[in-house]
């Protein structure tokens, strides 16, 4: 039954893709995001503005940013999307399955004037978030100071929330165990460093809910089924703007993550989609998405066209980067990635 | 063809006589066979566009996508020079440096061909850390210029390691066991051996299990629910079965998503289940109902309570009241004539729903994700993980396959013990 649904579902998309891609004209570029807020923000940020500039009909399609589609797509030689957003572990995956074009940046912007890690051969940066903690200090009586108070459950007792994948979580739990930021993805690279990460997560697994979607921390927050939660910033600022939430964001030992876009082999107007990402690379351009959603530009010349509101929101805001932080290693994850899920699972199982 | 069967029944026979009524006899049996055959090819032309249309989108895309299971050539096809250098050695220690320098010159041939990641990636999957080595020595290897590649590869010391040459070596061949093995949590040992793989590594049999067990529970609870719900449909007036019939469906048309989001609300922490438990006095302090193995069965149970009742349902429907009555004016008491009248009636129903339950519970996705805690995730979830994040469709399609075994050895043993006649689907 429930098979069915998701097959037909699938047809429906296929054949709404394949409408689509016939219908594409020279005029017509199609981006594929993952949806809610971000994606909203992206329309008014870049969509529109880009249209407008260059009489380019922008098609948007959604996703839930698992590449498995796209896989099929450039499998089946039927890719009527130009351009799609995904996360930078995602990006490694599909510049090595050979399902995202490699990009000529001579066509983006010099490769340089993107923050380290945000311009990879088959994905160019549109932003930065954080992996953050958050609590509701109207349940939470003694305020966190760092992400890793996660990890004491004798001053913050209760259920924290983490997300349900070994990436961050076993960064956190060594430099929770006394591992400098800098030698993190050193110390996790051996086995012994990832015995002793698992080791670290084990003196808390017990009160830890585990969450899967962007979406749940806010509300396991909000249902209270949580004291604390680990969280991407913009879900929980939005949380705070917008339904008027009491949370409370700890960018202490925050980790910096990429949101990145690409193009997928095959793709039909390959030129649009450049001169795309040429638009949203300039540093006027790749800073307006701030003031739509409290995520970060990737250019480090980009900091001076945020707006002033904006910017104490944002996770690489100087305030945020003053303490310690770690920017997440997609080639170690690249590396260790399925492995590691593996034995996250199997840990989990036990 | 059977537009030509009159004209020939009606040609004259050969001869007369006994021998010739035996000729008759024959002839027209013949006759009748081939009738026979028509009809029969008529009806399987009828049906044909349905059985292409099967055979087209439901065999071939499976079969195709299973076998990537023991089919992944493209280790092979990127060293094929390390491969046939390969072929004779023994698998211990390191191979001689012909086989080094095969495998550079195969690096630099696959990053001309753009082969480059794909083999970076299908190797990391047997050898986890290969990936990022892989990419380095190709990048060093382009930027060598005189030094021999040779001492390239002996420079990278990842290739001199115990372990690296054996995942290649094994890799090379494209017909592979590596992938169904990996789903029984099973390895080949450097003897050539088999072995368990190590318990931190081993998930997927306690997954296999997990599925089956959730999937029989679920089964269970729905049987103990169903039946005296479809027995008291039966056995009411008309109008109030239809009632009842209705508030058992309307659910039924009703998204499993939006079934699924329905019981998060209620099982939460602080939803109203807890609060009524709460209230009633039942439980003391707030249960953890979300996120954990009873949440999860409670929502399966109330998704598949259709699929069970409704065949048990339309088999009670057919049995007489009057049946009961004559056991009982015999002299039997009610449990005697429940058990050996009406029970034996209703069995090939209680079976079918059953079963249709079980089986639609081992692919359980949405539901677990969501109201399952981590230890509660059914194979299904780890077979989309390898679909659409790892990108790992070699891993998912053992794992189906594996799955896909299990289960119809199920209903092999299923079908065996009571005879597939006697269910009753509908």
């Amino acid at each position: 039954m429930k098979t069915t649904k998701t097959r037909l579902l699938a047809l429906a998309a296929a054949t709404a893709w394949m409408a689509i891609g016939h219908a594409a004209v020279a005029d017509e570029l199609s981006i594929m995001a993952s949806g809610g807020a971000w994606q909203d923000a992206q329309r008014k940020a870049w969509f529109e503005p880009f249209s407008k500039e260059t009489g380019t009909k922008i098609v948007e399609q959604e996703y839930l940013g698992d590449l498995g589609k796209v896989k099929a797509m450039v499998e089946t030689g039927n890719v009527p999307i130009d351009l799609v957003t995904v996360e930078t572990a995602t990006v490694l995956q599909g510049c090595d399955a050979g399902i995202l074009e490699r990009l000529d940046y001579s066509k983006i912007a010099p490769r340089e004037k993107f923050i380290e890690g945000s311009a990879l051969d088959c994905g160019v940066g549109l932003d930065a978030y954080g992996d953050i903690l958050a609590y509701d200090p109207t349940v939470l009586k003694e305020a966190p100071t760092s992400v890793l108070d996660l990890f004491d459950t004798k001053k913050f007792p209760g259920k924290r929330a983490m997300r349900k994948f070994p990436a961050q979580n076993l960064e956190w739990a060594l430099m929770a165990d006394g591992v400098a930021p800098a030698d993190v993805y050193k110390v996790l690279g051996t086995p012994e460093g990832v015995d002793r990460a698992f080791k670290k997560l084990d003196t808390i697994k017990k009160d830890i809910v585990w969450w899967d979607a962007g979406a749940q921390p806010a509300q396991l927050l909000a249902s209270q089924e949580v004291v604390m939660t680990t969280a991407w910033n913009g879900r929980i600022q939005n949380a705070i703007d917008t339904d008027k939430k009491p949370f409370k964001i700890v960018w202490n030992n925050q980790i910096l993550e990429y949101d990145m876009i690409a193009i997928p082999k095959g793709a039909k107007s390959p030129d649009l989609a450049y001169k795309y990402l040429a638009y949203i690379s300039q540093p006027e351009n790749n800073a307006k998405l701030a003031s739509y959603i409290t995520y970060g530009p990737v250019r480090t010349d980009a900091a001076s066209f945020v707006a002033a509101d904006a910017l104490p929101k944002l996770p690489n805001a100087p305030d945020h980067l003053a303490g310690a932080y770690l920017v997440a290693d997609t080639e170690f994850w690249g590396d260790y990635g399925e492995d590691l899920v593996k034995r996250f699972n199997a840990w989990l199982a036990q | 063809m059977s537009a030509l069967q009159p004209s020939e029944l009606d040609r004259p026979p050969l001869a007369r006589g006994r021998s010739a009524a035996d000729a008759d006899f024959k002839s027209a049996s013949a006759v009748l066979r081939r009738a026979d055959f028509g009809d029969r090819l008529r009806s399987l032309a009828l049906a044909a566009p349905l059985l292409v249309l099967l055979a087209l989108s439901f065999g071939i895309p499976i079969v195709l996508l299973l076998s990537r299971a023991v089919y992944d050539p493209t280790i092979a096809n990127a060293l094929p020079q390390t491969t046939q250098a390969l072929s004779g050695w023994n698998g211990q220690g390191l191979p001689d440096d012909a086989a080094f320098a095969a495998l550079a010159a195969d690096l630099r041939g696959s990053q001309a061909k753009g082969t480059a990641y794909e083999l970076a990636k299908s190797l990391n999957a047997r050898l986890p850390g290969a990936r990022s080595q892989v990419l380095k020595t190709v990048r060093q290897l382009e930027a060598a210029g005189d030094k021999p590649p040779l001492d390239v590869m002996k420079s990278v010391p990842f290739w001199s390691q115990p372990g690296t040459w054996p995942a290649i070596a094994n890799g090379t061949h494209s017909i592979t066991s590596f992938y169904l093995m990996s789903a029984l949590d099973l390895r080949w040992n450097n003897d050539g051996g088999i072995e368990r793989v190590p318990p931190e590594q081993a998930i997927f049999l306690q997954v296999f299990m997990r599925t089956f067990f959730v999937a029989a529970a679920v089964t269970l609870a729905t049987l103990i629910l169903g039946f005296p719900l479809a027995y008291l449909i039966a056995s009411v007036p008309k109008g109030l079965a239809a009632i009842l019939i209705v508030a058992v469906l309307l659910p039924f048309w009703t998204s499993i998503l939006v079934r699924t989001a329905a019981w998060t609300v209620l099982l939460q922490k602080f939803g109203l289940v807890n609060d009524l438990l709460l209230w009633l006095g039942v439980a003391e302090v707030r249960l953890d109902l979300m996120y954990s193995r009873i949440g999860l069965i409670i929502a399966m149970t109330h998704i598949q309570l259709p699929f069970t009742l409704l065949p048990i349902y339309s088999v009670m429907r057919t049995i007489q009241p009057s049946q009961m009555k004559a056991a009982y004016s015999l002299g039997a008491k009610p449990v005697t004539a429940f058990r050996r009248v009406y029970l034996p009636q209703v069995f090939p129903g209680v079976m079918a729903g059953c079963l249709l339950t079980f089986i639609l519970c081992l692919g359980y996705y949405i539901t677990p994700a969501l109201i399952g805690g981590a230890s509660d995730q059914l194979i299904s979830n780890f077979i989309a993980n390898y679909v659409n994040v790892e990108l790992n469709w070699e891993m998912a399609a053992a794992l189906s396959f594996i799955l896909l075994v299990l289960t119809l050895a199920l209903f092999g043993i299923f079908a065996r013990i009571l005879g597939l006649d006697r269910l009753k689907l509908v």
